[in-house]
């Protein structure tokens, strides 16, 4: 038994409406005969059977619309019994479907309506567009589908698929991507470049003024606004009590330094009796509460190497690394609940030491207590890391980006050291830097190095 | 017989078959009945496959022209070229183009003689210099003078055959070429396979002169007409045309007055020709009018016929089981030889 | 010898000239090789090119042709299938509109359609560009239409250099490849250097090194472009790059673009039209490979989207100028 089923008689025929069968049931028919005639998009076309024998069964009635390669007719080959009735398949369900057009078809679906249970008022019992429509109930408000939805639907979701809020004007927004959503102010204009130049230098655009066409900020603001006195930088540190957002933040941070900078790092074991000492002369003068810690000298010390050598105290951007006019020191603090952050004791090669305490003292209370200004938080030029209190004799750090050099001070400490031939025990710190080969080479870290201990062996002049 | 002995050459016949003369006529009809039959039933596939959704795109049959391909292909050595149009199932086929090559090439199959990238309408095989099947009606004759032209400047004796319907004389292509080739001599041997329409358009609703032959012979080429249904008048025709081409007289014309028996494009509504019509060039059918000429002249019976048509079927048969184990060509390769890769690595 | 052959380099050619003799050394050196097309034997080619080529080496293998331009380029594609390597030339560009089928539909195609079976190793040269009063049929650059095609090079020749080494490669293609010479060029004279040889086809050219912004051009336009930089520079301090695209299909992504990352700034010059043209084509693979590298929006100095007119000034006005050149590079600068 063969089916002789809608041929595809076009390159984009998908479809065919049998217009007339040219054969009936029982009819003896030959391979090649024109057995019906079937209407496409173009025009009507008689089609032929490709075997010979009897045709046992139509299937499709005149005027049905039936996909291409639905079976229009069961034909017995020549020389076979016809198979019992019962055991032939039942038609396919596309012959049970009423005929219609494709656009009938489609308003149907859009509006839930059942074919079977439509009457076909059109020729040959076609549904027609009227009868669709006359069945189909009124058409559901616009909103109805957005209504029906529960309104706990995001609650739904597991946690780690997007959340969805119908907004205002019923339309889904997706705010998985978008963490904390804040109102932006109206978007900045600027160049691609600025935006880049910006987001590595970490500084917002709004506060820079903008030189290009419409007062588009452009990449030479951008470099103005990193030499000016103080770029308004974007919070690099989340807020205390958001641990984890500041452990991803640091991971960044520290992620980018290490894939971006070529780090080199150096060593040296500085003497600090000459500093000690002079501590020691100085805090006899000084009430508890005024007395000079060994941290202040040496935070002094590191911000005036900077300024001695400036090839590592600035920025690199873009390729290419800036000196920054003033040394903002950064200092590393340690919080209790964990994390980091850098804050800059600014102009620090030019503070007294009193003041330079007590900014310290006064920086580290706001940092732990979460109240640091922006400009703090964000504008050191080159950093001081001290782990002296953690009991660690020597630290080699990852620098902060953009800066281009991070200074390790280790814990004071007791070594036997020789001195003009001659050995005796003194109190010696553990300084290192990590610097930027972009920027500098060792020659220029060792010169820091060396300006820092030179610096520290006449403490009254800092 | 196997698919790839197709063209029968006379010289060949003559010097291989140990029969009398008469015997090596007998011989030689049947394998152009054989081929012309292996033509017919292979584009009969084609409509089923094309029903069946299993080729798509635009597919030109050749059924009632098959004496037009078997006929012209007698007269051509394996080192002539041949260029034809887009209904060039045949011509393929004549030329010894493997019928599973073509099966798969409509397939899609990276087996097919284009990989499955030109389909039905782009079959080509450089080497049988078989240089395509052209879409572009006409687009196929400048090529072909330019293989022409090639071989006129190494001195090569060789001819470039080019097939093209009566449409393509109307466009300017067919003139600027057949210009060209009497103006340098080109050998050049010019079909055109006039089945009396161009597309859905008369011979007469398109042309002012519909004598083509007269139009070819103004630009000083030879040009003469042949029974395109009889197989032996166009081979007749195309021997002693090739001939002279080879002998350096310069372009010929060739018009075969044909008929397609089908639609032009797989199928269409035929609302431009009268049914009588095609019943009545249906009884010029070029295969009954060569079995009939042999059942008197050859002493071919049914049963030599019936024993022809199980040969083909079994070829066609074994040749589409191959096709369709071709594989499809990965679309990885698909910017493959949009320029011609550089040597080793194709 | 050595000595008579520097003083022979030495000589000052022209564009022209340098083209012919390229073709003289292609017809010399390889016996596949031939030139055919209108007027280029006896006359000695429209523009004079091919002066003197058919006395050297014969009617056969320097052709004029019937003016039947897709005959021709077709014919020349068949040559080039059955192994020759066919150099044709089409007067000009507008010419080449009848010949568009056989370039397209042929050249380009085969190869592909034929599953990797037919190479097309043809050169096919042509006269483009406007800037000699002869209106609106001879005039225009269509050059971006053929780049537009996936399977041939498209080729502007722009300096003495490129005229003279860019034809052997070219030959050597076993695809095909379209050689566009802006008709101003011709008469462009210079001394070639001495140790100039056979161009990369897929290079662009920096003509002009610079640090402010990326002049980027071709064909004809590379003259104006280069005098504009030089008047950016004297004049408002600003040090403009100058790029040849030179091959105009492949395009040289790397070094457009590298030169944008340097710069951040791009002017795109182009005889062309501006709507859906080369240098439209251009501006996108900036935006799309260097867009956080820019500094400022992409310039285009196009011709003006009119036939181009026969009155001098207007012709002029229809045509990218230097003043043109300058203001947008001002503009993009800031």
């Amino acid at each position: 038994m063969a089916e002789f089923t809608m041929p595809a008689l076009g390159a984009d025929m998908t479809e065919g409406t049998l217009v007339e069968w040219l054969v009936h049931p029982g009819d003896q028919v030959h391979k090649g005969d024109i057995i019906a005639v079937v209407d496409t998009a173009k025009a009507a076309i008689e089609v032929e059977c490709f075997e010979s024998g009897v045709v046992e069964r139509l299937l499709v009635e005149p005027d049905a619309t039936v996909p291409v390669g639905t079976a229009l007719a069961v034909i017995t080959p020549a020389g076979k019994q016809p198979v019992a009735q019962a055991e032939q398949p039942a038609a396919p369900p596309a012959a049970l479907t009423p005929a219609m057009t494709p656009l009938v078809r489609h308003l149907a679906e859009e509006r839930g309506v059942d074919l079977a249970a439509v009457h076909g008022s059109g020729p040959g019992g076609r549904v027609t567009r009227a009868d669709v429509l006359a069945t189909s109930p009124p058409r559901a408000h616009p909103k109805g589908r957005e209504a029906r939805r529960p309104s706990t639907r995001a609650a739904e979701h597991a946690p780690e698929q997007p959340q969805r809020v119908p907004s205002a004007a019923g339309v889904e927004r997706d705010t998985s991507a978008a963490g904390p959503h804040r109102p932006t102010a109206a978007r900045v204009r600027a160049t691609p470049l600025a935006r880049r130049l910006a987001a590595e230098a970490d500084i917002e655009l709004a506060g820079i003024d903008g030189t290009g066409s419409g007062g588009a900020v452009r990449a030479a603001d951008v470099r103005a606004a990193l030499r000016g006195p103080s770029p308004v930088r974007k919070p690099q540190v989340a807020a205390p009590g958001r641990p984890e957002a500041m452990r991803r933040a640091i991971g960044d941070l520290m992620a980018r330094s290490k894939r971006e900078i070529p780090h080199y790092y150096l060593s040296t074991t500085i003497d600090l009796a000459a500093a000690t000492g002079w501590l020691r002369e100085q805090n006899r003068r000084l009430p508890v509460t005024e007395r000079l810690v060994p941290a202040a000298l040496l935070l002094k010390a590191a911000a005036r190497a900077a300024r001695e050598v400036p090839q590592l105290n600035g920025f690199f951007i873009e390729g290419s690394f800036a000196a920054a006019p003033e040394v903002h020191l950064g200092v590393a603090v340690s919080l209790r609940g964990g994390g980091l952050v850098a804050p800059a004791i600014h102009h620090a090669a030019d503070l007294p030491l009193p003041e330079l305490m007590a900014r310290l003292r006064d920086l580290v209370a706001r940092a732990r207590a979460g109240r640091l200004r922006g400009s703090e938080a964000t504008d050191p030029t080159i950093t001081v890391t001290s782990l002296g209190d953690h009991g660690v004799e020597a630290v080699f750090g990852v620098i902060y980006p953009p800066q281009v050099a991070l200074v390790g001070l280790g814990k004071v400490v007791e070594r036997p050291w020789a001195v003009d031939g001659l050995l005796g025990v003194r109190p010696v710190v553990t300084a290192t830097l990590s610097a930027d080969h972009r920027a500098s080479d060792g020659a220029t870290g060792a010169r820091y190095l060396a300006a820092l201990e030179r610096l520290l062996q006449k403490p009254e002049e800092l | 017989m196997t698919p790839g002995k197709k063209t029968v050459e006379p010289a060949a016949s003559r010097t291989r078959t140990r029969v009398s003369g008469e015997g090596a006529r007998t011989a030689h009809r049947q394998a152009m009945l054989r081929e012309m039959l292996r033509i017919r039933r292979f584009e009969e596939r084609c409509v089923e496959l094309y029903s069946a959704g299993d080729i798509r795109g635009f597919v030109h049959l050749c059924i009632g022209e098959e004496a037009v391909s078997v006929g012209v292909h007698q007269a051509l050595a394996p080192e002539d070229a041949v260029v034809t149009t887009y209904r060039e199932h045949g011509h393929a086929l004549a030329r010894g183009v493997p019928a599973e090559a073509v099966f798969a090439e409509m397939l899609g199959r990276v087996t097919g003689c284009s990989r499955g990238r030109g389909g039905s309408m782009h079959l080509f095989d450089v080497s049988r210099r078989f240089y395509g099947g052209h879409g572009i009606v006409a687009g196929g004759l400048p090529v072909a003078a330019g293989l022409a032209l090639a071989d006129r400047m190494r001195g090569l004796e060789r001819v470039t055959c080019c097939l093209f319907g009566d449409g393509a004389v109307a466009e300017g292509e067919f003139h600027e070429t057949a210009n060209l080739a009497a103006l340098w001599d080109l050998p050049l041997l010019l079909v055109c396979e006039n089945n009396l329409y161009a597309m859905g358009t008369a011979l007469s609703r398109e042309h002012a002169q519909t004598d083509l032959a007269a139009r070819a012979a103004s630009y000083g080429m030879a040009a003469w007409e042949a029974d395109g249904m009889d197989v032996l008048a166009v081979e007749q025709a195309a021997r002693r045309a090739a001939r002279a081409v080879r002998d350096g007289a310069g372009p010929h014309f060739l018009e075969l007055r044909t008929y397609r028996f089908r639609a032009h494009s797989m199928y269409d509504p035929d609302r431009y020709r009268d049914k009588a019509e095609v019943e009545r060039w249906k009884q010029r059918d070029p295969i009954t009018l060569l079995a009939t000429r042999m059942r008197g002249e050859d002493g071919m019976d049914d049963a030599d016929l019936e024993a022809l048509e199980r040969e083909v079927a079994a070829e066609l048969d074994a040749a589409l089981e191959q096709a369709r184990q071709g594989a499809a060509e990965p679309v990885e390769d698909l910017l493959r030889y949009v320029r011609t890769p550089p040597e080793g690595t194709s | 010898m050595t000595k008579a052959r520097a003083a022979h380099q030495a000589e000052p050619v022209t564009y022209r000239e340098a083209m012919r003799e390229a073709m003289r050394e292609a017809l010399a050196g390889d016996e596949r090789v031939f030139l055919m097309g209108e007027d280029v034997g006896r006359y000695g080619g429209a523009f004079g090119v091919s002066l003197g080529l058919v006395e050297e080496f014969g009617p056969q293998r320097v052709r004029d042709t019937p003016l039947s331009e897709s005959g021709f380029v077709g014919a020349g594609i068949g040559a080039a299938i059955a192994g020759l390597r066919p150099i044709v030339e089409v007067m000009t560009v507008n010419f080449s509109l009848l010949a568009l089928d056989q370039i397209l539909n042929n050249a380009a195609t085969l190869l592909h359609m034929s599953g990797g079976q037919v190479s097309v190793p043809l050169v096919i040269r042509m006269t483009t560009g406007a800037g000699r009063q002869l209106a609106a049929q001879h005039s225009h650059s269509l050059e971006g239409w053929y780049a537009h095609i996936p399977g041939i090079r498209v080729l502007a020749p722009a300096t003495l250099e490129d005229a003279r080494y860019m034809l052997a490669p070219a030959l050597a293609d076993p695809d095909p490849v379209i050689i566009f010479e802006h008709g101003s060029l011709y008469n462009l004279s210079g001394v070639l250097p001495p140790d100039a040889g056979p161009v990369d086809l897929d290079s662009a050219a920096v003509r002009r090194p610079g640090s402010d912004i990326s002049l980027i051009t071709s064909g004809g336009s590379l003259g104006k472009t280069l005098e504009a930089a030089e008047q950016l520079a004297a004049d408002h301090h600003v040090d403009a790059e100058v790029v040849d695209l030179r091959t105009l299909r492949p395009l040289d992504d790397a070094t457009v673009i590298g030169s944008v990352r340097r710069t951040h700034r791009a002017v795109i010059v182009d005889e062309g039209w501006r709507t859906g043209g080369l240098s439209a084509e251009v501006a996108a693979r900036i935006t799309e490979h260097a867009f956080y590298d820019l500094d400022a929006p992409v310039e285009r100095v196009c011709g003006a989207e009119v036939p181009v007119p026969y009155a001098a000034q207007l012709e002029q006005a229809a045509l990218p100028q230097v003043p043109g050149i300058v203001a947008a590079a001002r503009r993009a600068v800031g």
